[in-house]
Order: structure tokens, then sequence, then C-alpha cells
């Protein structure tokens, strides 16, 4: 059983599938996506792959530029009328896929339907809990309440794409599935989705914005690196996303070919056990007898000098060949609440060896060094280098890496004292890893939900909180920045770098690389 | 005979609920779902509404029995991924499996049958030795390298065949099929020939030994001495023969063929069921994992029942066993 929505497709595949030479190639591209998609419903499961489908198809009130900063999508505008009352002022004229006009009640519509999307294993409530209320002052002006002063709305809102009530009500997963209410006000329409597969678009020409290149653009799913890599040297695809390191010197060689990168939000580092005041799984001392007393990484001069151990400029250059920055902090240069001075920790075996003698270990310690062997760009091999790094610094480290299915659970139960975890910050701000990654473990107020480490500093508590607060932009990135100051000085994590992202594509296409790793066809167009 | 077919009957129910419970136990031991399926930016509630919603807070053995209550009524439970049926999902993907599964053997009996007949007649001529040194590499390469190469070969440096995908499709009894377009049988071409060059190493083996065999019967010398055509005594007398472990062998492979062609899949993009196994495992999508080892489980057995009654309707033996018990 296939999903067509139309004859008409069916006839296209077999030019798409060849790779659509000659004068095919100015109306269609094919891309090369490396995870697959598994929902058309924009409200079924907050995943990336999903919500670059979700950005293609449909659109939300605020959108992210290709760096993750908020632009007006289907709002034009936003402002706060006091500190837990916003208003948004919509865009006219905006039409849905089948014709119908987009107003105010469709907004009112697609949030009471994001919490009851029935089965979902991750949903996107989080982004609309915060309100509390909704007030239509008119067909193109909305107000929302929230409980507390929430800042944070305008990007929570970015990740909510807006439905028709017309055409929504009631509407399944299975029926976005389908392809029967595929249907959204986005640059491209659905024409088929295939699971596991490929989904096929076709250009909607009322699109209020920007007109995208192609008139069809299919995105086939090849999760296998080196599949992917040969699909594109074959000319079965036109482009692919994520290219693997170990292929990126071979296709920047080849005339055929060009690479578009950017630097991501997502930055690789290591979390330490924090929790425990003794006994700390992975730990023994110099000798391999667990250590009963204390827990070194209790110690802030220990973790300085775990961080000093490493030199990230060699990670980024060998392991990751030059697709990586050395990071000091979150989020890269360029980025709101970015704290200037704050670089990265340069390597420094001696200091690192002064620091552990200093801290109560000059003949150093044992330490086992945990890591995902398939979820981020070369983890296995990023923690095995660290792991060589920090022996050669007095702390003899034992690397165990695993399949991430298996990792995850493990490292949710505490059973690491050291290990490699990435985030991206979606929102391209840092309130996002700050409130998941650093503030102290809180169930009731939904701090430290990754919090694996346990790491736990009453004064981030306080400028985190402080900042969620601050409706002012201005205000609060100087606090923001101040948080961040004091978790890395503490070194309450270990950064090591910040991925960047990789696509690459047949000469003659030119995309805008994306910050937030999303794939979506109206970034890529015929070069000049 | 009905005793008989009862008590395997019985038998067979028996094997698959020990199985679903394995199974259950084993997926479930893996760790929670919800871990990897929820986005990082969810919250503590939000994770736990997750793991309400999906029946993770749970029991095991009250997950145990709502599984089977549901699985009696031909329910698997649904995909925590795609939120459709996991027995629809598994369903929708198999056609592609099938199709490349018997392509793969289809290609293993034309290849293998003959240069395995040319071996056995001919043990000693340098061609056989280039066949079973070749039969060999066949048994011990990696398929996942071979596959790569094969792309490599054909797809990037030759430009001949599709290096991924399923290509054109058309319909046959209501079910895409690749075989039936010339463009489907491109992208077929490369997967099938992966998938079956272990099976021919095989087939080649097991005809060539056969053939040796039956090169020194009676009735194949008996044959020859009553001045039959070497053509003759060949393809009727020793042939036949040979055909029933061949047969056999063949017959059982494909059962692992649809039910693990995992590793072709992923490398071809092939969308079948096992790229849909491979997915699932990926992200613990336990009712699609255990849906699939259930209808894996289920063939198996059918497969095996239906062997054993073909024993008992071909040799009288195993009857009168049964009468005995």
């Amino acid at each position: 059983m296939r999903f067509s929505l139309r004859k008409a497709a069916l006839a296209a595949v077999p030019a798409l599938a060849l790779g659509a030479a000659g004068a095919a190639q100015a109306q269609s591209i094919t891309i090369a996506v490396e995870a697959p998609i598994t929902s058309v419903d924009p409200h079924f499961h907050n995943l990336s792959p999903n919500n670059g489908l979700a950005d293609v198809i449909f659109g939300a009130l605020v959108n992210y530029d290709e760096r993750v900063r908020p632009q007006p999508g289907l709002a034009v505008s936003w402002r706060a009328v006091d500190d837990t009352t916003w208003e948004f002022r919509l865009r006219p004229s905006v039409r849905f896929h089948n014709g119908n006009p987009f107003t105010a009640e469709d907004v009112a519509f697609t949030l009471a339907r994001v919490p009851t999307v029935p089965n979902s294993p991750s949903s996107f409530a989080t982004f609309t809990r915060p309100i509390v209320g909704v007030e239509i002052l008119d067909p193109l002006t909305i107000r929302f309440r929230t409980a507390a002063p929430y800042p944070l709305i305008v990007t929570d809102l970015a990740s909510v794409r807006i439905l028709n009530r017309a055409t929504h009500e009631g509407a399944t997963t299975e029926d976005f599935n389908s392809g029967r209410v595929a249907i959204g006000a986005g640059p491209y329409r659905l024409v088929a989705f295939r699971q596991g597969d490929r989904v096929e678009l076709e250009r909607f020409d009322g699109y209020w914005g920007e007109r995208p290149a192609y008139q069809r653009a299919t995105l086939r799913m090849i999760t296998n690196n080196a599949a992917r890599t040969a699909a594109l040297l074959a000319g079965d695809v036109d482009a692919i996303a994520a290219v693997p390191t170990s292929d990126l010197a071979r296709l920047r060689a080849d005339q055929r070919f060009v690479i578009s990168e950017a630097d991501s939000v997502r930055l690789i580092y290591l979390a330490l056990d924090h929790s425990r005041d003794a006994n700390s799984p992975g730990i023994q001392d110099a000798e391999g007898r667990p250590i009963t007393d204390r827990n070194p990484l209790r110690d802030v001069r220990v973790r300085r000098a775990l961080s000093m151990a490493i030199d990230r400029a060699a990670i980024s250059q060998r392991v990751m060949e030059g697709t990586s920055i050395p990071a000091g902090q979150f989020l890269p240069e360029g980025t709101y609440a970015y704290v200037p001075e704050l670089r990265p920790t340069p390597f420094d075996l001696e200091g690192a060896r002064r620091l552990l003698a200093e801290a109560g270990y000059p003949n150093g310690f044992r330490i086992t060094l945990a890591g995902p062997n398939d979820r981020y760009v070369n983890d296995a091999r990023i923690i095995q280098a660290i792991g060589q790094m920090w022996t050669r610094a007095g702390v003899r480290t034992a690397v165990e890496a695993m399949p991430w299915t298996a990792y995850v659970p493990r490292s949710d139960r505490q059973e690491f004292s050291a290990f490699l975890y990435g985030w991206g910050s979606a929102s391209g701000e840092p309130s996002s890893p700050l409130r998941a990654l650093v503030a102290t473990f809180n169930r009731e107020r939904g701090m430290g939900p990754s919090n694996r480490g346990r790491y736990s500093n009453p004064e981030v508590d306080r400028l985190l909180e402080e900042a969620l607060r601050t409706v002012d932009d201005a205000a609060r990135e100087r606090i923001l920045q101040q948080a961040i100051r004091v978790v890395f000085e503490d070194v309450g994590i270990i950064p090591i770098h910040i991925q960047k992202n990789i696509w690459a594509m047949r000469r003659g296409i030119a995309h805008v690389a994306r910050a937030d790793e999303l794939t979506r066809p109206q970034d890529f167009r015929p070069a000049n | 005979m009905t005793v008989y077919l009862l008590r395997r009957l019985f038998q067979a129910f028996g094997v698959v609920v020990a199985m679903s419970v394995l199974v259950f136990v084993g997926v479930y031991g893996i760790g929670n779902p919800v871990d990897i399926l929820i986005s990082p930016d969810a919250d503590q509630m939000e994770r736990e509404r997750a793991i309400r919603a999906l029946g993770l807070d749970r029991p095991l053995w009250e997950q145990y029995v709502w599984f089977v209550a549901n699985a009696l009524q031909g329910d698997l439970g649904r995909s925590f991924a795609y939120n459709e049926p996991a027995l629809q999902l598994i369903l929708q993907r198999m056609p592609a499996t099938l199709e490349l599964a018997f392509a793969a053997m289809i290609l293993a009996v034309a290849i293998g049958l003959p240069l395995g007949l040319y071996a056995g007649l001919h043990p000693h001529s340098p061609a056989s030795k280039a066949i079973m040194a070749g039969s060999i590499l066949g048994f011990s390469l990696p398929t996942f390298w071979v596959g790569l190469m094969l792309i490599m070969l054909f797809a990037v440096h030759l430009g001949w065949l599709p290096s991924n995908g399923r290509g054109a499709t058309a319909e046959f009894l209501g079910v895409q099929w690749s075989f039936l377009t010339a463009n489907g049988l491109a992208h077929l071409a490369m997967p099938a020939f992966n998938l079956a060059l272990f099976k021919i190493s095989l087939v080649i083996r097991l005809t060539r030994a056969g053939v040796r065999e039956a090169m020194l019967m009676d009735y194949v010398k008996f044959a020859r001495a009553k001045g039959l055509s070497p053509r003759r005594v060949t393809f009727v007398h020793v042939l036949k023969n040979i055909l029933i472990p061949v047969v056999t062998v063949t017959g059982l492979e494909l059962g692992g063929t649809i039910a693990f062609s995992v590793v072709t899949e992923t490398v071809f993009s092939w969308p079948g069921m096992g790229k849909l196994i491979i997915d699932s495992i990926n992200r613990l999508d336990r009712p699609v994992m255990v849906a699939y080892l259930m209808i894996i489980v289920l063939m198996f057995v059918v497969i095996n029942l239906l062997v054993d009654i073909l024993y008992t309707v071909l040799d009288p033996r195993v009857r009168i066993e049964g009468k005995a018990a």
C-alpha cells in the first residue's frame, strides 16, 4: 500500500528516481536526509527530522532564520503588553494549501490541539503549557496570557506549527500521514509520504513568502552514511545532509560537488557525577581501589584539571576533520547571550597535573569515561581521544562506548562518573541548556531534566530564575551571561566543541546552510 | 494422523507462547523507550506524561496481559514512533522484502546450480577450482562490505545501476512491485545480488557435493553402461536426485532471507521490513519490535509445521511412529 495523493505523482517518480537529467534539473531537486521522518503530523513527535518537514509544509507564528534568530512568520509583529500578556499581529491574506484563509481562530485552534494529540511520544505541549489564556481581539490580532512573566513565549511559538480549524478539526495523526489533511501554509505541499523511504513535495504557488526555486522536491531518507555519500556520487540524489567527516575531504576535492556548512547550535560536552559524596561508580584511586571517602569530581580543581587536559584543537582537527569549533560555553559566537571573554580552556598538561596534585591526587586516579557510539558525529572516537589525553595527565581512563539505546537508560540511572552528551539549543539561546543541563534537578519545577550528573549551584539557579522572569531582552541577556560565567568558572560541565553542519550537493546548486540542522528544500536553489 | 496433527499443532502453539514471553521480556529489558523517543527539551512532567500515555508505567506482567489480550484480537499494538498499528506498518513493508528475498533466491538457484553442477562434473578443472574459491569468498565476505563495494563499482564508477532505493513500482494484485518496471528492476538488481551472494555459494557447494556423490552411485554407473548420453545422465539421473537437498535448504534459507535481510536493506536503503526493524530497534519502538518478531516466529512455526505434515504424507514411517505413540 502506498500513499499517493495524485496519479501525477506516480508518473513523476521515475524521473525523480533517475536523478532527473537535463532540463528537468532546474525544476526538481532530490535531497537525501540522514534520519527517518516518522510523521507528517506537526504536533505528534517533537523530533528534529519531523520538525524540518513541518517547516516545509506548515508554518509557525515565528520563524527562525538560518542562525536560529526569531523572525516574523505567520505573525508580522509581537509585543509584551505587560509582564504576562503578549500581543501577536498576524500576517494578512495568508492562505492554506486548500485556499482557506489564515486567521486568529486557527492560532487558537492550534494551541488547543497541541496538548490533545493522542499517544504522542514527545509532545509539543511543553511549548503551549505556559499560555493560560487566549483572547482574539480581531481576526488578525491575538493575545496570550501567561501565569507568570514568560519571555520565552516567542521562541516557544516557533516550534508550534499552525493548523487550520476548518480543515483539521478532529484530524488524527494517521490523517496527516495519509496526506488527507497534510495541509498547511508552508512553501511546499505534500504529494506523498512513504514511511522510511521518501517524502514527495510540490511547490505551493500561493505561499506568502519567498517563492522556492524548485517546483518539485523529494526528501529521501538514507540513514546509512556510506550509502548517502554513494547516492550523491552516483547522481541518484542532488544533495545530501550530514556529510560523514570521513568523506568530506574526498567531496571537497571533487570538482563535481560543492559543500555548504554552518556552525551549529549543538554543543558536545562531558557531564560529571556531582551527586555522590564518595564511591562514584567509575572512579578508583591510582592503585585501582574504590575511593570511599570522597568524590574527586566534587573538587573544582579536579574538574578544571580534566578540562585543561583536553586538547580541543587536536580533537577538532584530527577526529572531526575540521568540522567542529572548540567550545568554552553552550553556544557559538554571534548567538544571544554569548559571553565573549569565555574562551575554550587552553590545553595545558603541566597545569592539569599541578592542579591534580594540589587537590590531593599527585598520582592521579582512575576513571571510566562513557559515551554513545552511534549518536553524535564521531562520538566514540572523541571519548577515545579524551581518554588518552586524560591518561597522559595522570588520570588513567577506561573508555566505554555503547549504542545510544543502551547508553541513555544507563546514564539516566546515573551509572556513570564522566560521560559524553550533546545538546542542541533548538531555540538558539542559552536558557534551554541552562535549564536542562545545569539547573538543580527539580521535578516539580521542571528544572534540570537532562542534568544527569546532578550539578547543583544555587547561584546558577537564582540567576536562571531571574532571567526567566525578565521580559526585557537586553536585561535578560546580561543575567544569562552572568549565569553562563558562573557555570563554566565552576566547570559544571566540560564543553568540548560545537559541531558544524555539513551538506554536499552537485555543483550548480546553492544552499543556505542552517545552524539548527534542518534540511529544507526551500533553502536550495540553482546557483547563478 | 489426526492425533499426530493435533499434537504438532499444540506444540506449535506452545512455541508461539514461549517466544512471545521471551521476546516481550527481552525487549522490555533493553530500557525505557521514552528516554530515546522524547525530545531532550521535555521536562520531567512531560516525560512522565509520555510514559503514562504509552502505558509504560504499568508493571511488566500487566503490559504482557494487555499485549496478549489485544494480540488475540489481531492487534499487535501501535508503533510509538508512527502512531500506526504495528502490524499494518510491517505488512506495508512486506512486499518490498518478499520481492527482494525471492529475487535473491532465484539468483541463487539460477547461478549456483549450473556452477555447482559444472564443478561437480569436472572437479579437477581450473574453472571448477576458481568456482570453489569464489564460493569461499561468497561465504566469508561481509554482506555490508560487499554491498558498499557493489555500489562503488556499479553505481559510482560505472554508473550502470542506481545506488539505492526501490525505484518505480507498478501495481499488481493491489500491491506495488518493483520487478514489473525496468527502472524498478535496475534498482532491484544490486541488492538482490548482494543478498544472494551467500546463498549462491551455498547452492554451489551443495550441488557440487551432491553431484560428486551421485556420480559414484550404482544407478549412474548403470545408466552410463546402458549407453545413455552424458547429457541425459547428468540432467535426468544425477540432477533429479541431488535436487532434494538443494530444494530443502533453499526453502529453509528463504525464511531466513525474508526475516533477516536487515543489512542489505540498510546499505541499499531498500524500504522493506528489515529497514523498519532496524529503525525501530534504534529508537526502541517496542510494539514494532515485538510484532515483527512475533510474525517471524509465526512464519517459522508455520513453515516447520507444513514441512512436518509433508513428511508424514511422504514418509510412512513418521505416520506409524505417530500411531505407536
